[in-house]
């Protein structure tokens, strides 16, 4: 497969747009020191808010309406097939031996016998599967979040995430097909399965969130913080507590602990759109 | 000598009392085990019925949980700022808007399984983490973790973790930006609006 150069080359001065924009309006500040640009990112959340629940959303219901779950599992179980390539690459950048040729493995295993991904055989065999993909990466080799940004039509991410994000779309053999209504069929499809995978977090969010955008935002950091420590980051809240019982030593809110993309409850889910392209799962 | 047994009367009787504790793993994998096989059979819960779903967690769950501990954690050091009276508001308010999100989420409940994760307390610890995890058809198991901490001889939980996002924590943004705008009763205040609301939708339902 080629690399799709014109794409991630206007995403990334897309991307290098929206800093700009981002630094020019950073006077709408709240003090938050991990989103310096929360006049611009609630006005890109509220964008790709309406943008889902014009289209995105209807679509991805209709889609829950009309296929029997079984088939959506099988789609889910086919983009995820063809992330478990990257994934693998993304364990072996992370020098995680083991989890790499598990994930190559699982590829194996399920593009054959799976039929092309569309089951998922290795589960069942013992073989987990993992979510990595570049932002987490970088993460690992110790690279800070940067500036919590929302994107417009991929949603939450840092700065970092955002580099990661042009990586994982230049690897990405959905965005790779050649043949052009393919690539966007598949795109497409891929976005509202993962969608309608988000339906059921909506309504928990909903109930859940007193301000949606800082719960969101709060929850994306909560997630990928752990995602990085593949679920095994250093739980914070025992120094904070003691904050709370001494008088006040450091500032409250220091944690940047971080929301899934795929859990019943967790947040950032809802975000078509940190769904949509990486995708990475 | 005197002294001596009632030494070994208190460790006799310490003794006993650790031999009717719950273990925190035992007491989570009882209630979740309880609660499911409920839901599984309730069709009005599986159909979205909020409030039979709060009844159920209210009588099941929440004798399990610290919600004092929970709003203290959320609001982390603006906790100290807020009067006695302004506490107890603040941990009845979180309470109710914290039982409802966890209830709308039972109603979500398809037929996932949960794993439980092997677990060991060692002999004088008081906080644990359970693991388990969620697992469902064509995705990735959702990792779902709950906080105890020993009072006394209960444990209790204090926090619940889903894919790494606290729920109590992941307030505390919102918390901490709501009190310096208008104060704790502003806080109270947003609280109490958003269980109302909260409230009024899951009658309609």
């Amino acid at each position: 497969m080629r690399i799709n150069k014109p794409m991630s080359a206007s995403l990334r001065s897309l991307t290098v747009a929206l800093f700009a924009i981002g630094v020019l309006s950073g006077c709408a500040t709240s003090g938050n020191s991990k989103d310096p640009i929360e006049g611009f990112n609630r006005a890109m959340f509220a964008f790709n808010e309406g943008l889902d629940s014009a289209i995105i959303k209807p679509v991805a219901k209709g889609y829950d309406a009309v296929l029997p779950s079984p088939v959506q599992t099988g789609v889910t179980n086919f983009f995820g097939n063809i992330s478990d390539v990257f994934i693998g690459v993304n364990n072996l950048l992370q020098g995680k031996l083991p989890e790499a040729v598990n994930d190559f493995g699982r590829f194996a295993i399920n593009t054959t016998v799976g039929l092309l991904g569309v089951l998922d055989i290795a589960t069942e065999a013992g073989l987990q599967k993992h979510d990595e993909d570049f932002g987490q990466t970088f993460g690992r080799w110790g690279v800070g979040n940067g500036a919590y940004v929302v994107l417009p039509v991929f949603g939450p991410r840092t700065a970092r995430d955002t580099v990661g994000l042009v990586l994982d779309m230049a690897a990405d053999p959905v965005t790779n097909v050649d043949h052009v209504p393919t690539r966007n069929s598949l795109v497409v499809l891929r976005l509202i399965d993962k969608r309608a995978n988000l339906l059921p977090a909506d309504k928990v969010i909903e109930e859940a969130a007193l301000d949606k955008y800082s719960y969101m935002r709060d929850a994306y950091l909560q997630n990928r913080r752990s995602l990085i420590h593949d679920g095994n980051a250093p739980r914070d809240v025992e120094a904070e507590a003691e904050q709370v019982d001494r008088p006040a030593t450091a500032e409250a809110g220091s944690s940047s602990p971080s929301a899934a993309v795929d859990s019943p409850v967790a947040a950032d889910g809802v975000l078509l759109v940190h769904a949509v392209v990486t995708d990475t799962k | 000598m005197k002294s001596v047994f009632t030494f070994l009367a208190s460790l006799l009787m310490v003794g006993s009392v650790l031999a009717q504790e719950v273990a925190p793993d035992t007491l989570i994998k009882n209630v979740t085990n309880e609660v499911l096989e409920i839901v599984r059979k309730d069709k009005d819960i599986q159909s979205g019925n909020t409030r039979k779903a709060v009844e159920l967690v209210e009588a099941k769950v929440l004798p399990y949980f610290n919600f004092t501990r929970m709003t203290q954690l959320a609001l982390a050091r603006d906790w100290r700022k807020a009067s006695v009276t302004q506490q107890k508001a603040l941990t009845e308010e979180f309470r109710e808007l914290l039982v409802r999100t966890y209830s709308k989420a039972l109603t979500e409940y398809k037929s996932q399984t949960i794993d439980f994760k092997p677990f060991s307390l060692k002999p004088g610890e008081t906080d644990a983490r359970i693991r388990t995890e969620i697992r469902q058809a064509g995705g990735k198991p959702i990792q779902l973790d709950y906080y105890l901490e020993k009072a006394g001889a209960n444990w209790k939980v204090y926090d619940i973790e889903v894919s790494g996002v606290s729920l109590v924590t992941n307030y505390r943004e919102t918390f901490a930006s709501a009190i310096s705008k208008d104060g704790i009763d502003g806080l109270i205040k947003v609280l109490q609006d958003k269980n109302k609301s909260g409230e009024a939708s899951s009658v309609k339902k």
